[in-house]
């Protein structure tokens, strides 16, 4: 054994780039192995290496591009790395003993450059394209024409981003929100115990509710430090800066839940400020709304705590963060 | 008194004890201190990087000390120093005043810097700095800002002296930066030996001009930029203050005019260093030097006009994105330039692999691993999906930790034999590569795939479904940084070897003018110009 080991040892210290290389190659392999994985809808799931499945068109767009795009890098990479394969096996020391004094080739110049300008135009143009699809915010009929999809009327919903939580207001029926990430007797949801199968760090107390096939046009602003609003899965992300009023939009096709985290660095609990979306039928959406309506009579409005009042909430608000103390 | 009569002659010799280190005005002397502030604040910065990762290993906060009334801000506190501290106590350390102290003299054949007080100063005043940047940290509640000091976090965000404490570190390492700035394009300018052109120059000193003139012309915004900062924190201003009328996203613009060409700031020497490597090893002259050059002095002026390239998500309209990313896009021809007149260099060569051929050409592949996902990531139309997310961390990393740090290694273990004397261990400097090789790509590369995922970057603790490439990416720095601390031990190592080396020990391969004075290079070289063909 003690003459072994010293011996196995001095052995692959003779073979340093041999081993290392094998190790790297291992690598590689290992990561680039089941690309091929189902996509879950609306969360992470582990060991996930691509995009959330998408449920917007935006997102459908994004997940083609970012298709294309990945293709092209890859081939560049491996064209790369084969060039670098073939120079050590071909033009080492060994199989090259004198090396050649060439230091020019005009034409190879030119191709080298002019090659990668043809290959970013082909790129620029869809995505142009996407940028300004995703950018501008549309209108119900021309998502209809741009996607294919059949949008029913709009609603504006204005997400405003505090240390460390998400006030929504939805703003054509002045409907408040105060969502956070909120489990048990402590405020934060790191103190308290999530709920059985939730989503850690993901899931709020008050979602936002949105109907589906609608265009949810989203202005987001802030109050103290600059947020980020962003949901993966509609392709959305967009800064809440304090003092502007920002503006995206998303078209949510499937029914279900989508989950977002605050996207720019916002102070001590950035990691806990998600966000949440259930994408609804417009029924649901309907008799959510009417709930919410109802939950704000004028009676229940006027009673603010002490403690709201003095901090300058107003009622409506007050209802919107503690619906049980404001009543 | 006597002394200093006398010293008139003997001020040529070689001072000895601290005032040699602490009173220098030799270039190597300096060069060498900067180095050795490389290393001491790479192993601080590596340090921080590992308790992230370790908090980061696991969902959960485990690790990180204190309770959740203090844990996260010491994690952001973490992300800031790590990143304040790797791009201006160790990159820039170690490439412009080390190596570019050590050797752009020598190659241009100056006896010295031009104002050697100014560089003794350049040097020492980073001292102060770094104190406040580490003293941030413990005095106050320490600076969670990130290391872009965005503003409203900033100024209303974050009291306490700890804020103020790490501008003013970035105040002085900024007046460090221009300093040597001045330095390095007077004595390029005016130093040169006769016969050696501009366009004669070694690639390194075109990479060091080519970046002293980025910072010469940026580090003055983010001064600007900072010092309406600690007026916003401290003086009743409202620049950045959108309740008194001020604009947020300025402070985003003049920091990113500076920020981007910071980020070349770091690569281009890299690039520089590379070329000296590769053509050596190659056995041959550098392919189409000139596009070299000039590729470098591209990426540079480019580098100027794409910064809001880090705003997509700011909100700032659709055709001012649409510019930035055909701008960003632009840069991609000289970058391929460079790539391919690399590959093109050690085309038909006589290539062996010792270690500064394995970092360079491990560098020139992640750089390109690290380059073609910033092209993706240029495109605005897909920012939605990849701002602010772990996948913008991998793509840094890859040309930042592996295309900058890359160089500096490369660097090290192809002049240490020439700034010492001692050669390295040629086996022990393989394994470093090897293995600093498998741990950076284990840390960065599955970055990407919880990036894709929607994982965001500068998160203390993360949904449990990004709980396994956090894992294997937490394996991965730890490999690193126990490979960094491998590198302490090839150091000293190399320090023990007593093999004798000639001028030239690389060979015919290696053909620039510090080649031409003895390993160790003596305290005073080039005292008469080189004649340069």
């Amino acid at each position: 054994m003690n003459s072994v080991t010293p011996l196995l040892w001095r052995k692959a210290l003779r073979n340093v780039p041999l081993v290392g290389a094998t190790i790297f190659a291992a690598l590689i392999a290992g990561a680039g192995a089941a690309l091929a994985q189902e996509a879950g809808l609306g969360a992470p799931f582990d060991w996930q290496m691509g995009f959330q499945e998408p449920a917007s068109p935006v997102m459908r767009d994004i997940i083609d591009f970012h298709n294309f795009m990945l293709w092209l890098i890859t081939i560049i990479v491996i064209f790369v790395l084969g060039l670098m394969l073939y120079i050590m096996f071909r033009f080492n020391a060994k199989s090259n003993p004198v090396p050649s004094k060439n230091t020019h080739n005009t034409l190879l110049e030119v191709i080298w450059t002019v090659v990668p300008i043809i290959i970013l135009v082909v790129m620029a143009v869809p995505s142009f394209r996407l940028l300004y699809q995703n950018d501008v915010v549309p209108t119900p009929t021309s998502v209809a024409d741009l996607y294919g999809v059949d949008v029913s009327g709009e609603i504006t919903l204005k997400a405003t981003g505090l240390q460390w939580a998400w006030e929504y207001e939805y703003v054509d029926n002045g409907v408040f929100l105060f969502s956070s990430c909120l489990y048990g007797p402590d405020y934060w949801c790191f103190g308290g115990e999530a709920p059985e199968g939730a989503h850690r760090l993901l899931e709020t107390d008050n979602p936002v509710v949105v109907p589906v096939n609608t265009l949810v046009k989203v202005q987001v602003t802030a109050a103290a430090v600059i947020h980020a609003w962003a949901v993966p899965a509609f392709g959305v992300k967009i800064d809440a800066v304090p003092g502007r009023l920002n503006e995206t939009w998303f078209v949510a096709e499937r029914i279900g839940t989508y989950y977002g985290q605050c996207s720019e660095l916002c102070g001590q609990y950035h990691s806990y400020m998600p966000i949440q979306v259930n994408v609804v039928s417009q029924e649901d959406y309907d008799a959510w709304m009417a709930g919410q309506l109802a939950a704000m009579q004028p009676d229940r409005l006027k009673a603010p705590t002490t403690e709201f009042a003095q901090q300058g909430i107003t009622p409506r608000r007050a209802l919107a963060i503690a619906p049980d103390l404001a009543n | 008194m006597t002394e200093t009569t006398a010293g008139a002659h003997e001020a040529h010799g070689t001072p000895t004890g601290w005032r040699r280190w602490l009173y220098s005005t030799n270039h190597k002397d300096i060069g060498t201190l900067y180095l050795i502030f490389a290393v001491v604040f790479g192993i601080v910065g590596g340090l921080m990087s590992v308790i992230m990762r370790m908090e980061l290993q696991a969902p959960g906060m485990d690790v990180i000390w204190g309770d959740s009334s203090t844990q996260e801000h010491t994690f952001n506190v973490l992300v800031t120093g790590h990143g304040l501290i790797m791009v201006f106590f160790m990159i820039m350390p170690a490439f412009i005043g080390g190596f570019g102290n050590w050797m752009v003299p020598l190659m241009i054949g100056a006896p010295d810097m031009a104002f050697p007080r100014m560089n003794n100063f350049s040097f020492w005043i980073l001292i102060p700095s770094a104190l406040l940047l580490v003293g941030s940290t413990v005095i106050g509640d320490g600076a969670g800002t990130g290391w872009t000091v965005y503003a409203p976090l900033s100024t209303i965000g974050m009291t306490g002296p700890s804020v103020d404490m790490a501008i003013l570190a970035l105040h002085l390492a900024g007046a460090s930066s221009i300093m040597a700035s001045i330095n390095f394009i007077t004595t390029i300018f005016n130093m040169r030996a006769p016969g050696m052109t501009l366009h004669k120059m070694p690639l390194f000193v075109w990479s060091i001009l080519i970046t002293v003139f980025l910072l010469l012309l940026s580090l003055p915004v983010l001064a600007g930029a900072i010092t309406m900062l600690l007026t916003d924190r401290n003086f009743g201003t409202a620049f950045f203050d959108a309740s008194q009328g001020g604009d947020p996203l300025l402070y985003q613009h003049l920091f990113w005019f500076f920020g981007h060409p910071e980020v070349y700031v770091l690569i281009l020497p890299s690039f520089g260093v590379i070329s000296h490597v590769v053509s050596t090893f190659s056995r041959k002259p550098i392919f189409g030097y000139l596009g070299m050059a000039y590729a470098m002095v591209a990426i540079g002026a480019v580098g100027f006009i794409v910064w809001a390239h880090h705003m997509y998500t700011a909100g700032m309209g659709v055709d001012t994105e649409a510019y930035f990313l055909a701008a960003t896009l632009v840069i991609a021809v000289p970058t391929g330039v460079k790539i391919f007149s690399w590959i093109a260099t050690m085309w038909g060569g006589s290539l062996t692999f010792e270690t500064p051929m394995l970092w360079a050409m491990g560098m020139i592949f992640l750089f390109v691993l690290g380059g073609v996902t910033g092209v993706v990531l240029a495109n605005s139309g897909l920012t939605t999906a990849f701002h602010d997310t772990a996948y913008v961390v991998g793509h840094f990393h890859y040309v930042m930790s592996m295309g900058a740090m890359f160089g500096i290694f490369a660097g090290f273990y192809y002049w240490v034999g020439k700034m010492t004397g001692h050669q390295y261990p040629e086996k022990l400097g393989q394994w470093h590569f090897w293995i600093t090789m498998v741990g950076v790509n284990l840390t960065f590369f599955p970055m990407h795939f919880s990036g894709l995922a929607g994982m965001p970057r500068r998160i203390a603790d993360y949904p449990d479904a990004y709980a396994g490439w956090n894992l294997i990416s937490s394996y991965g720095a730890y490999i690193s940084f126990a490979a960094a601390l491998f590198f302490l031990y090839v150091v000293y190592r190399t320090f023990k070897s007593d093999e004798k080396l000639e001028a030239n020990y690389w060979g015919e391969g290696a053909t620039t003018l510090e080649w031409s004075v003895p390993s160790p290079a003596p305290h005073h070289t080039h005292e008469a110009p080189p004649t340069v063909r």
